[in-house]
């Protein structure tokens, strides 16, 4: 019992902060219902209707975004944990394939930003110059609308 | 937690941990191949963030000069001695070599021909090219480890770059419907794979090829049973990957929906891929005898039922087919079951059969394949692609060079005697023969009797006029489709011509 009495605490402990947060926030917070704010999932998705309707993915990217930099957590600690009390030929080895690992995900990180991924409103659509076609800017402005029109959508 | 652990053991599980996994030794140039084409993928990426306003040419500049590098370094290797590195996870011997290469060249070929495509199409996107070369690094990885850790994530990184790939066309139904499809049934067989692996794992404790055959016990009752349910499932897993029959419901679908390009890059670096995983656990069971014995009497009778299938089921549902990308998908699966006889044949007898001919195979299987896709991708313009017969109509006066080309590669997924289809399925039926397996022989020859009725309608509808097309008109050659139809036409008589000097080179005396 003794070695467990650690994961004990642990339950006990999420145990308690999650039931404080869902009753304090009962008890505690502003009550103004809407029925949009009643529905199931009050932000996001409409619950009810046709399945083959477009919805945003915004909040999935956010999600899948998150869960990736949990997951670099995870692996950055326990790869610390280890590092702390290694030898010098295993540090510098781990050391490397980490900063391997740390500027792939850095890379892929600046990607995401630069296209505007976790950008709310923004739409994005293909530059003509990747269509081999002249710059719509450069277009007088009946010929650029055609452009758009025709255009990558 | 930790600190908690830290105070009764830490420092000495640390210490553990890190006795458990040694910094292993390293032989840069076996894995020097897989991170080019890894890096030549970040390049790109680098280079469509730098420059998302510029037309694509830049990366796939980048992109060919990696690939040709990469294939550089592989065939500085093939003097080199067998060897394995990174504590057993990457293998270097001339099989792995080998399968790389055609994994860069496939890719190579693919890149040519995407972007006029892509463009005609209107989804030209940077990251098609990295996503590429990433799916080639997963197809390169699974031939050159005999880790089953490292085979199956090789399937997944080939995978996952697939799924979205085959969904790019992001308006299109059939294209997100394929990659929908894609990606739940191949995350289902890689489930089966991976339980697979770890039954194997439960019954011998470790993951390693080798290790796993030295532990064969063929008297423990409970441990054969265990090793055989483990190898059911991954058979199940890799024949899922490489569209054998009763796994190849999902091809037809997939490879009409997708992308032209990405299917041509499918059906040719995703199956070598899953060929040279196939081949090296079935020949991991062959070289120990009891093992070898076991697994005959289980497994050959399965696979030999599998490879019947494949071939007829492949054969004649094609004849049926209105849509071009289709019959090609299942010509594809035939051409599978062609490839499962030679390894079938390797693995019945291997001190007879060498892995020449399924190399072989492979290389003229990927020429013909992207060649015949590369053609049918001119029917796109204007965003727009129809892939049906009719809409092939007429092409023989828009671009005369392409359907010539288009005729070789007919010519070559039929048999017909110069061209390298028809001296591989040749050898493909002595090795048959040569390791006491008529019946697949036999299958085999009338398979490919069957295959030129519905080949011939392909070319055919190449040359009727023009009248119920759905694209009146399709695109322009371009130049990257022209080169990649010339290198794969070319190819396809080069490799019959210099047979006996490449299959050298390839896999070193026959």
């Amino acid at each position: 019992m003794g070695d467990y009495i650690a994961i004990v605490i642990l339950v006990g402990l999420a145990a308690v902060i999650c039931g404080a947060m869902v009753s304090l926030s009962f008890v505690l917070g502003p009550k103004n219902t809407t029925p949009y704010k009643q529905s199931p999932y009050e932000c996001g998705v409409q619950p009810l209707g046709d399945a083959r309707e477009r919805f945003p993915i915004k909040f999935y990217l956010v999600a899948m975004l998150f869960i990736l930099f949990d997951i670099e957590v995870v692996f950055l600690w326990s790869w610390l944990t280890v590092f702390k009390n290694a030898d010098l030929a295993y540090q510098t080895f781990s050391f490397g394939a980490v900063m391997v690992y740390m500027v792939l995900w850095i890379i892929g990180d600046a990607y995401v930003i630069r296209v505007n991924a976790i950008d709310w409103d923004e739409t994005t659509s293909l530059h003509p110059a990747k269509l081999g076609e002249p710059d719509p800017a450069a277009l007088p402005v009946t010929a650029r609308d055609l452009e758009l029109v025709g255009g990558a959508r | 937690m930790y600190n908690l652990l830290a105070q009764t053991d830490g420092n000495g599980l640390a210490k553990r941990l890190a006795e458990a996994f040694p910094p292993p030794t390293i032989d840069w140039p076996s894995i020097l191949p897989i991170a080019l084409v890894v890096c030549t993928g970040i390049v790109a990426l680098i280079v469509e963030m730098l420059r998302p306003r510029q037309n694509n040419n830049a990366i796939i500049g980048f992109s060919l000069v990696g690939l040709f590098f990469a294939g550089l370094s592989l065939t500085s290797q093939f003097a080199s001695p067998d060897l394995e590195s990174f504590g057993g996870m990457v293998l270097r011997d001339r099989f792995s070599l080998t399968i790389q290469l055609l994994v860069v060249m496939v890719t190579g070929l693919t890149i040519l021909f995407s972007d006029g495509y892509l463009r005609a199409k209107r989804i030209p996107f940077g990251e098609f090219y990295p996503l590429v070369l990433w799916s080639a690094s997963g197809a390169m990885m699974m031939a050159s480890s005999k880790n089953l850790l490292m085979i199956f994530l090789g399937i997944e990184v080939l995978s996952i770059s697939l799924y979205v790939l085959a969904g790019m066309s992001k308006t299109e139904t059939k294209s997100e419907e394929s990659a929908l499809k894609y990606f739940l049934l191949g995350a289902f067989a890689s489930a089966f794979l991976l339980y697979g692996i770890a039954f194997m794992y439960g019954a011998t404790g470790s993951l390693h090829l080798d290790a796993i055959r030295s532990a064969w016990n063929p008297n423990d009752e409970a441990f054969r049973n265990m090793m055989l349910f483990g190898m059911g499932l991954m058979l199940f897993g890799l024949a899922f990957k490489a569209a054998f029959v009763p796994f190849h419901q999902w091809t037809p679908d997939v490879y009409q929906g997708a992308p032209t390009n990405v299917t041509a890059f499918m059906a040719a670096g995703s199956k070598i891929g899953a060929m040279a995983a196939l081949w090296r656990l079935l020949s991991a069971s062959t070289t120990n005898v009891d093992l070898g014995a076991t697994f005959q009497s289980y497994w050959m009778p399965a696979l030999f039922w599998i490879a019947i299938l494949t071939m007829t089921v492949g054969n004649l549902v094609a004849l049926v087919q209105k849509d071009v990308k289709r019959t090609l998908g299942y010509s594809s699966i035939a051409h599978a079951g062609y490839i499962l006889v030679g390894i079938l044949a390797h693995v019945n007898n291997p001190e007879k059969v060498g892995i020449g001919t399924t190399v072989f195979y492979l290389l003229s299987y990927s020429l013909m394949t992207i060649g015949a896709f590369a053609v049918v991708s001119l029917t796109a313009k204007n965003g727009k692609e129809g892939t049906r017969f009719e809409d092939l109509h007429g092409l023989w006066k828009r671009s005369p060079f392409a359907v010539g080309c288009l005729i070789v590669f007919v010519a070559s997924l039929i048999g017909i005697p110069p061209t390298s289809g028809f001296f591989g399925k040749l050898m493909i039926f002595n090795d048959a023969l040569a390791s006491d397996l008529m019946p697949l022989a036999i299958v085999l020859a009338v398979n490919s009797v069957l295959s030129v009725y519905y080949y011939v309608g392909i070319a055919k509808a190449a040359f009727v006029d023009a009248e119920g097309a759905r694209t009146p008109e399709s695109a322009p050659m371009n130049l990257g489709l022209a080169a990649t139809c010339l290198l794969c036409a070319g190819g396809i008589f080069a490799v019959v011509i210099l047979f006996n000097p490449l299959m050298n080179w390839l896999v070193g005396a026959p």
